[in-house]
This record gives structure tokens, sequence and C-alpha cells, in this order.
């Protein structure tokens, strides 16, 4: 079966495309699938050290693109999870070097060779994320319960619309259950309210996450981590299972749940 | 949000955020300012007002969403033509 073309974005920067990505391949590849992820933002590259892959880099996107090297040759593979490789951004140049139909072209060779290539968009809505959609069968849009993050998922959902890629189905991630609870974060049913599109996954927020960036280690290997558990279900998902939202109040320790009772919280 | 908020009946921060952000949405979407909308609103009564008379003070104007769709409501109460049959006999008297 050809592989399913997924593009992660979100507008705004810093809300966790690229920790989306790099969850969703580990998840995905844990699972027996095989994932190419392609880290779309050239010039600030950043994927390959999150998924611990950055010392064996020899070849990235655009020597493919430009023909210094083939395909096989980028695309390095996870020691770790045989079945997970990175075709890296490159670092030296910038988003003009790449066209959408350069990567229409990469992505046509790939689907043949896998059953996920996840793409991870650059912030904004210029160049580099109109080539990151392109070959998109499928937008995940990542955003934060925050008013900016929100305003901007909104700008990138029209844009989805208007460019015949369906509405994109949306990621909430880093809710906060504590904060949601005491009215002081926008709930996932209000943001889903005011963004009217399909929801794949809630993830809270975990310190978990930022462990696993320092290490290269996605948390979505860490069996015990509840935003593991969010991003191995929204793999879940993508594979077309029906798989029930965590109850994040769950999450809430038990000392956090003693202080909202005392009234400390 | 504190003690002191609830003691003093201040919204909550989560519901200022949901407000303000669906009037932020509407204008994104629909590419209307709020100023354009009120222009848009006055053409309007000016132009019905030159077929019917009605009430500009109870008239409700503004976008409102459906999904993600937008939509341009109005609705805008006529003045009863009896009512406005006698107030102009008797302005005539």
């Amino acid at each position: 079966m050809p592989a399913q073309v997924i593009t992660v974005t979100s507008g705004k920067g810093g809300v966790g495309k690229t920790t989306a990505v790099a969850n969703l391949a580990v998840a995905l590849a844990s699972n027996g699938s095989k994932v190419v992820c392609i880290d779309g933002d050239i010039g600030l590259r950043n994927l390959d050290v999150i998924l611990g892959l950055e010392n064996r880099i020899v070849y990235d996107i655009v020597d493919v693109i430009e023909g210094r090297c083939r395909l096989k040759q980028a695309m390095i593979k996870d020691k770790k999870l045989p079945n997970l490789h990175l075709i890296p951004a490159a670092q030296t140049r910038d988003k003009n070097a790449v066209s959408a139909s350069d990567m229409n072209r990469l992505v046509k060779d790939l689907r043949s060779e896998c059953d996920f290539v996840l793409i991870d968009s650059p912030a904004g809505i210029e160049r580099g994320f109109k080539n990151a959609i392109a070959p998109a069968d499928r937008v995940l849009v990542v955003t934060n319960p925050e008013v900016s993050a929100v305003r901007d998922a909104d700008r990138v959902i029209g844009i989805l619309e208007a460019e015949d890629k369906g509405p994109g189905a949306l990621i909430i991630n880093r809710l906060n259950p504590i904060l949601v609870k005491k009215q002081d974060m926008l709930s996932a049913d209000d943001v889903l309210d005011l963004l009217a599109v399909e929801l794949i996954g809630i993830v809270p927020e975990d310190e978990g996450v930022l462990v696993g960036s320092n290490r290269g280690m996605p948390v979505s290997a860490d069996p015990k981590s509840r935003a593991g558990q969010a991003f191995r279900n929204i793999a879940r998902r993508l594979k077309g299972e029906e798989v029930p939202f965590l109850d994040l109040d769950s999450g809430v320790s038990l000392w956090e749940r003693i202080q909202k009772l005392a009234g400390r919280k | 949000m504190s003690f002191f908020d609830k003691l003093f009946g201040r919204k909550n921060s989560a519901d200022s955020a949901k407000e303000r952000l669906q009037l932020v949405l509407i204008h994104d979407r629909t590419d209307l300012t709020p100023a354009e909308l009120e222009s848009l609103r006055d053409d309007l009564v000016a132009t019905i007002s030159r077929h019917v008379e009605i009430d500009v003070t109870a008239m409700q104007f503004g976008v409102e969403h459906d999904g993600r769709s937008q939509r341009l409501v109005a609705d805008i109460p006529i003045k009863n033509a009896a009512r406005r049959r006698a107030s102009r006999k008797s302005r005539a008297k």
C-alpha cells in the first residue's frame, strides 16, 4: 500500500510541531510501520536533534533535490528503531533552495518505500509552509490553548481550505488540566468551538517532553509518560483506529489534588 | 482565577480569551474590520429606510459563525404602519 503523507504545521512557532513529528514518528515506527520523516525547515534544522540523529548526517534534502546524492543516501536510519528514517533539512541554505514541485517529486519517490511520510513544516505561512503542505494527503495543525496560537491556527486552517488540502486535523498541545480547572486556560472544548475542525489529539503539558528532547529520545517511547501516551494514541488514530481521548484529570497528581482540595491552587 | 477575582466578580481569564478570540477570528476570516462593519450597517439602514420606516435603536446587526462559515445577521424591527399613520396625523395637526 502506498504511504500516507502527513504534514505537521501550526502557523505560530514554538507550539511543538517538531516534537509532535518526532513523537508520532517514534510511535508509528515502534508499532511496526515504516516511517520517513522530512525536516522541511530549511536553514533551521531541528528534527535531527529531537530524534537524536544529529551526528549521523552526511547528506540533506537539498543535496537530494540538487542531485548530489541519491534519495536513499540522505535517509538516516535510526539504530534504535530501524523502521524510522530521517531526511534532514539543509542548514546552510534557505527556503528558496526548495520548491513545491521538488517536494512533490521527492515524496512521490518515497510513497512506495514506506507506510508514512511525516513532514515537519516551518512556522509561518510563507514558501516553506507551502512547500511542506504541497505533497500532503493529510495536514495536522498543532496549537496550544493560548490566544496567539489559536488565532494563527485559524489562519492556517483557512489557507488549507483555500488550497483544497481539507480543513486539517487539530492537535491541542501543552494543555494544562490544572489551569483549565482554574478557568485560566482555554479548554479543549473552547479551542474546538473556536476553530471548528476535527480533533485528532490532546497532549497534556509534560516535563518529560523536554527531558526527551534533551536526550534525543522522544517521550512517546516512554510507556509511563502521559504526553507519550497521547502521542501514541494520535499515531493509532492516523492508522485508522478509534481511540478514546485521554481523561486528563486522572493525570493530575495526588499532591496537586490535595492542594486543590485545600484551596491552594 | 484567584480568590480576589471571584470576590470582586471578575471574569475568569479563559472566558476573556474565548470572547476576545471569537471577535478576532470573525474579523480575520471575513477581512472586515469593526469600522467597515459599522459603515456596512449604516449603509444598510439608509437603504432600508428609503422603503420602510425602521426602529434603528432596537436593531441587531453582526457577524455570527456557524462552524467555519460566517454569516451576516441583521434583525431589523419595522415600525408598525398603524402607529406610523397615527404619528403622521398627529404631526399634521
